[in-house]
């Protein structure tokens, strides 16, 4: 089809352009600057989707931001996105986009079947018919909905473009480009404020780019232009189109979402396909401008029914008629000034107006262009089932109650004006108390909470000379507060026809015996009558009547909705608009695509991905590594085909056997320094820490306030006011927080200074019966045997010319040493560990092989200290002191901690010595007993006991000490598995500790 | 996002700082006697109020010190921050 509805030498469209596009599956053309809208309009295109509920035929209402029917699905470049507007969407070479909430096509729709059955389907009808009977919800009702409702269909593929996020600091940041935004902008600017404009749109200048206007001496376009061109001009300006200010958060954080690429094919290299921007602006001009509201009456949604100054900026900005043959109901003069934009281009249109021929410049000039006009007259219904084939209008009594003979009028659009409501929805989110306006029968911005400001049409300003006065005005006086300049602009002269008063008229009545749908919210397909039913039934709350109904939920956000729905309220309520209230406005303004929000933190792009300095080494000897926290650990090192089980069971068995070496990097380690240090860890760890002499380490466990174990480590005494702390991996962050709280708020007193220390050292953990003898060649000059290096001892050393910290403390339960160096030396000493342990057949171990050394000896770790346990249930009791306080004391004398059948840490071997016990099992006594079966405990951490070559598991069990020895049943109902089990010790291997004092 | 004025470093965004409770409570004194009822009070017992409170907040990707901070709980409104040795007045 070619361009029939397209103009000659009208719109600021690029014919020179041609570009081609499909929808629906077949291919039509449009121009470069465009949009999806505009385009299909010009091909004749109406229908472009089907309603919510009903799944009535629904074609274009507005051709911006407003727009609730036109939402399609767009395949752009191999990628597919819902819940486009065709109205904002830029037409571009190879668009391709499809109806949506149709099936099987948007000219045959199943769904449209409940147009007919609308009975079924009234306010409340999620909540009242899918509720019985229960069991139909799941295999009816759902399925139902499911498929043949929704708006559009999320890519389940991976998004290959990229989207990025951008701080920014503003003195002034001014959303919307209209006349108030740019009036501001200039008087701002130039006053020498840093200053952010968005606009929204593609093109600057809002309704300068449509309205008749002159502003010294030039077009509203040409002035607009003049503007924009200066301002990108000046170093303290940030210009931005296809940008929307969505969102105004707390202390003037604001956040715009800008569209770099969603105009052009595909997205260029190394850019974004969008950004978003978050803005902390001292002050924040709104300049929003606003939408026409639409008048109720039959079959309003018909397609061919729309706004008319969108039916204007169809025909000014992109050269496309609406129609042919069109019909204007207005109750003000916007409507007159389509009329004579169509029929500047030879269309003849029809007037109807509500008022009683009023006297107004413009209705002159309507007049005397010859154009019909019918006062007092209004459209009773749209005729037309997918396209408005004619109307039924009728002549409306003085009271406005009554309507007059039907007649029918044929016309192929319906061009609605209802007077204009400011858009708040910055302002309101800003916490602005919005205000009600008799005259304008709108809200306008109140007081204001934030620093922020409304400006122009926003602000129900509707004359372009006092907006550009009171723009450039506030401009100037905001500006000068920052800036302290006061450079004046001097103020053009303007010239606009002037406009009379509206009528305050806007919903049709229903003529006797007609059931005409009225629909108020066009999006969501609520009508009068779905209001009517949610009053009758006794809501009274703006904010119920619009959850029950959905009235301004869609994701229009109820934009032309939400006016007429309060006018209809407080008429059947009898009350005024203002104390029917209107309901809150929440971010987003507009849809932000959720690629947008997620930004670059992406994968692996999430959190910070930290590595130890023998990383390298780990990659080159085939280590399969694991997340521990935001650090990447070896799990374990790959020999040929081994899968996990057998290669740690390998590595931990070789550590029980000859030597293995482990990167315990990842550990927390906190510097201590101060005259205070001991007496800091004597109050923070649960043990006695005054005594503890120069080069030895001890084992150390700190509470929280509660009672419960926050974590465990062992703490080094380097000098006499040195220590050197470690911690947990998963705890570093959070034990170095808690410290600086005691140090900063509870005992300033304390002479003391922390600061972590893990990316500082490389730690190697060299564990097993050959450790000394490795050690030893390694530290030639020191004297590592047990007397010169004793158990929890310290000592520092050379390690072939590198200087190094060696701790004899072990994880694993055997004869171990832990060495640290610089990090930078890190990895030397790693080469120089391994390449002198080969006679001792040392192997590196990964986190598994560490684990199941440590469950084996039951050390408890992170699984069992997981924030729900108290020392005695980690048999941790032998390390609390009796003489002094420490951080969680006093809470250990709970009735609970210290009931006799309190939980304890026991070991769990299964009596097959064979089946392995999931993590996170449940232990019961009678594994038949109907449920819920009494849960005894529950499995913190399981392994394979490289030592006695069987399962073997950790638990934390009710009444613990007791229950050695006795039978059990674990319950995995995740893994469907019953396992009988005996409890035995937690110390599973060398339970009289020998080996670490070896 | 709230803009909180560090009293060492400055404004900086919300994102910066950890959140860390009612700054007016009191940790009893170590190896002092307190009923079961005060240490409850202190440990698990909070206000929760709606309106201007005194709170806690810790620099953490800054200078990592704690801090003061007077806020509206309702509006989000921030009167005024001190450092952690100042006293609340
Ligand atoms: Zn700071």
């Amino acid at each position: 089809m070619s361009q029939s509805f397209r103009l000659e030498n009208v719109g600021l469209i690029n014919k020179n352009k041609k570009l081609s596009f499909k929808f629906n599956g077949k291919t039509y053309f449009g121009y470069e600057g465009d949009t999806l809208a505009s385009a299909l309009i010009a091909n004749g295109i109406h229908l472009v989707g089907r309603s919510f509920k009903y799944h009535r035929p629904r074609g274009f209402f507005g051709a911006g931001v407003d727009e609730p029917y036109a939402i399609v699905q767009l395949f752009r470049n191999g990628e597919t996105e819902p819940n486009i507007k065709a109205t904002e969407q830029e037409l571009f070479e190879g668009l391709e986009a499809k109806s949506v909430n149709c099936w099987p096509s948007v000219n045959f729709d199943i769904g449209a079947i409940n147009n007919f059955l609308k009975i079924f389907l009234p306010a409340g009808f999620y909540y009242k018919t899918f509720m019985w009977p229960k069991s139909f919800w799941y295999k009816v009702y759902e399925p139902f909905i499911r498929k043949a409702a929704g708006l559009g269909v999320a890519s389940i593929k991976h998004d290959k473009e990229r989207y990025e996020h951008k701080y920014e600091y503003c003195d002034l940041l001014i959303a919307g480009s209209g006349p108030s935004g740019l009036a501001s902008a200039y008087a701002a600017a130039k006053n020498g404020a840093r200053v952010i404009l968005a606009e929204d749109k593609a093109r600057f200048g809002g309704t300068l780019l449509t309205s008749e206007v002159n502003i010294g001496n030039k077009s509203g376009k040409e002035w607009a232009e003049g503007i924009i061109s200066e301002l990108k001009e000046m170093p303290n300006v940030t210009v931005k189109n296809r940008s929307q200010v969505f969102g105004y958060y707390d202390h003037n954080m604001l956040v715009m979402s800008e569209r770099i690429s969603d105009h052009l094919p595909e997205t260029k290299k190394f850019h974004p396909k969008q950004r978003l921007w978050y803005i902390r602006a001292k002050e924040v001009l709104i300049s929003s401008g606003s939408i026409e509201r639409p008048i109720v009456f039959g079959n309003n949604d018909t397609p061919g029914v729309m706004l008319s100054s969108a039916a204007k900026e169809y025909l000014k900005v992109y050269g496309v008629l609406v129609g042919k043959n069109p019909l204007i109901f207005t109750n003000n003069d916007s409507g007159y000034e389509t009329a004579i934009e169509f029929k500047k281009n030879g269309i003849d249109s029809i007037i109807l107006d509500t008022r009683k021929d009023p006297l107004s410049e413009i209705v002159e000039e309507a007049k005397n262009l010859g154009i019909k006009i019918k006062f007092s007259y209004v459209v009773v219904a749209a005729q037309g089932y997918k396209k408005v084939k004619s109307a039924d209008i009728a002549k409306l009594s003085d009271d406005k109650e009554q309507l007059g003979k039907i007649e029918n009028i044929k016309c192929d659009c319906i061009c609605v004006s209802g007077f204009w409501t400011p858009t708040i929805h910055l302002a309101s989110q800003s916490g602005n108390k919005t205000k009600f306006k008799e005259d304008i029968d709108a809200f306008v911005p109140g007081s204001s909470k934030q620093k922020e400001k409304t400006l122009g049409a926003a602000n129900g300003i509707y004359t372009l000379d006092e907006t550009l006065k009171s723009s450039f005005e506030a401009g100037h006086e905001i500006s000068k507060k920052i800036t302290n300049n006061d450079n004046k602009i001097s103020f053009p002269n303007v010239v606009e026809k002037k406009s009379t008063t509206h009528d305050k008229f806007w919903c049709v009545p229903l003529p006797k015996g007609k059931n005409y749908k009225r629909f108020l919210d066009f999006q969501n397909d609520v009508a009068v009558s779905d209001i009517e039913i949610a009053l009758k039934e006794g809501y009274r709350s703006i904010e119920h009547v619009k959850r029950y109904t959905t009235l301004g939920m869609a994701t229009d956000q109820g934009k032309t909705s939400n006016l007429n729905g309060l006018q209809l309220v407080s008429k059947i309520e009898n009350k005024v608009v203002p104390n029917v209230g209107h309901t809150t406005f929440r971010p987003p303004y507009t849809p932000v695509s959720i690629g947008a929000i997620v930004g670059r933190e992406v994968g692996k792009h999430s959190k910070p991905t930290r590595k130890s300095p023998m990383h390298s080494w780990h990659e080159k000897n085939n280590a399969v590594f694991v997340d521990a926290g935001v650090w990447l650990r070896p799990r374990y090192y790959k020999k040929g085909d081994e899968n996990l089980f057998e290669a740690s069971k390998r590595e931990a068995k070789n550590v029980r056997t000859n030597v293995g070496v482990c990167d315990v990097t990842t550990l927390g380690k906190i510097d201590i320094k101060g005259p205070d240090a001991s007496e800091l860890l004597n109050r923070v760890y649960t043990n006695a820490w005054l005594k503890l002499p120069v080069g030895k380490a001890r084992y150390g466990v700190m509470l929280r306030e509660d009672g419960i174990v926050m974590d465990d480590g062992t703490t080094t005494r380097i000098s006499e006011n040195h220590y050197h702390m470690t911690t947990t991996t998963a705890q570093a962050a959070n034990v170095l927080s808690h410290l600086e709280y005691y140090l900063q708020l509870v005992w300033p007193e304390l002479n003391v200074n922390v600061v972590s220390t893990t990316e500082q050292w490389a730690g190697a953990a060299i564990a097993g019966p050959k450790s000394r003898d490795l050690l030893q060649k390694i530290f030639p000059n020191s004297d590592v045997s047990n007397e010169g290096l004793p158990f929890m001892g310290y000592m520092e050393g050379d390690l072939f010319g590198v200087k190094a910290r060696i701790f004899r403390i072990s994880f694993s339960g055997e004869l171990a040493y832990e060495v640290n160096v610089e990090s930078d030396n890190g990895n030397y000493m790693w080469e120089k560990i391994v390449e002198n342990g080969e006679e001792f057949r040392i192997q590196p171990y990964g986190t598994e092989a560490l684990s199941t050394l440590r469950i084996e000896m039951g050390h408890v770790a992170g699984s069992e200290l997981d924030g729900r346990t108290i020392p005695y249930d980690n048999s941790l009791e032998g390390l609390l002191s009796k003489k002094k306080d420490f951080i969680g004391k006093r809470s250990l004398v709970r009735e609970a901690f210290n009931a006799e059948d309190r939980q304890k840490v026991v070991g769990v071997v299964p009596l097959d010595k064979k089946t392995s016990i999931p993590e996170g099992s449940h232990l019961v006594k009678d594994s038949n007993a109907p449920l819920p079966n009494p849960k005894l405990g529950y499995i913190s951490a399981s392994c394979w006991s490289v030592e006695h070559d069987n399962p073997f598991s950790l638990a934390i069990l009710k009444d613990g000490k007791n229950m050695i020895g006795k039978k059990l049943f674990v319950m995995s109902p995740l893994k469907n598995k019953v396992i009988p089990v005996e409890i035995v010790s937690s110390h599973y291997v060398d339970p009289k500790g020998e080996r670490v004092r070896s | 996002m709230l803009h909180i004025k560090c009293p060492h470093c400055g404004m900086r965004s919300q994102n910066e700082f950890s959140y860390g409770g009612d700054a007016s409570v009191k940790r009893p004194e170590l190896g002092k006697e307190i009923s079961d009822q005060d240490w409850n009070n202190f440990v698990y017992n909070r206000k929760s109020l709606r309106g201007k409170h005194w709170e806690l907040w810790q620099h953490l990707s800054g200078c990592r010190q704690w801090i003061k901070v007077e806020r509206d709980t309702a509006t989000h409104e921030i009167f005024k921050t001190l450092k952690a040795n100042e006293e609340i007045s």
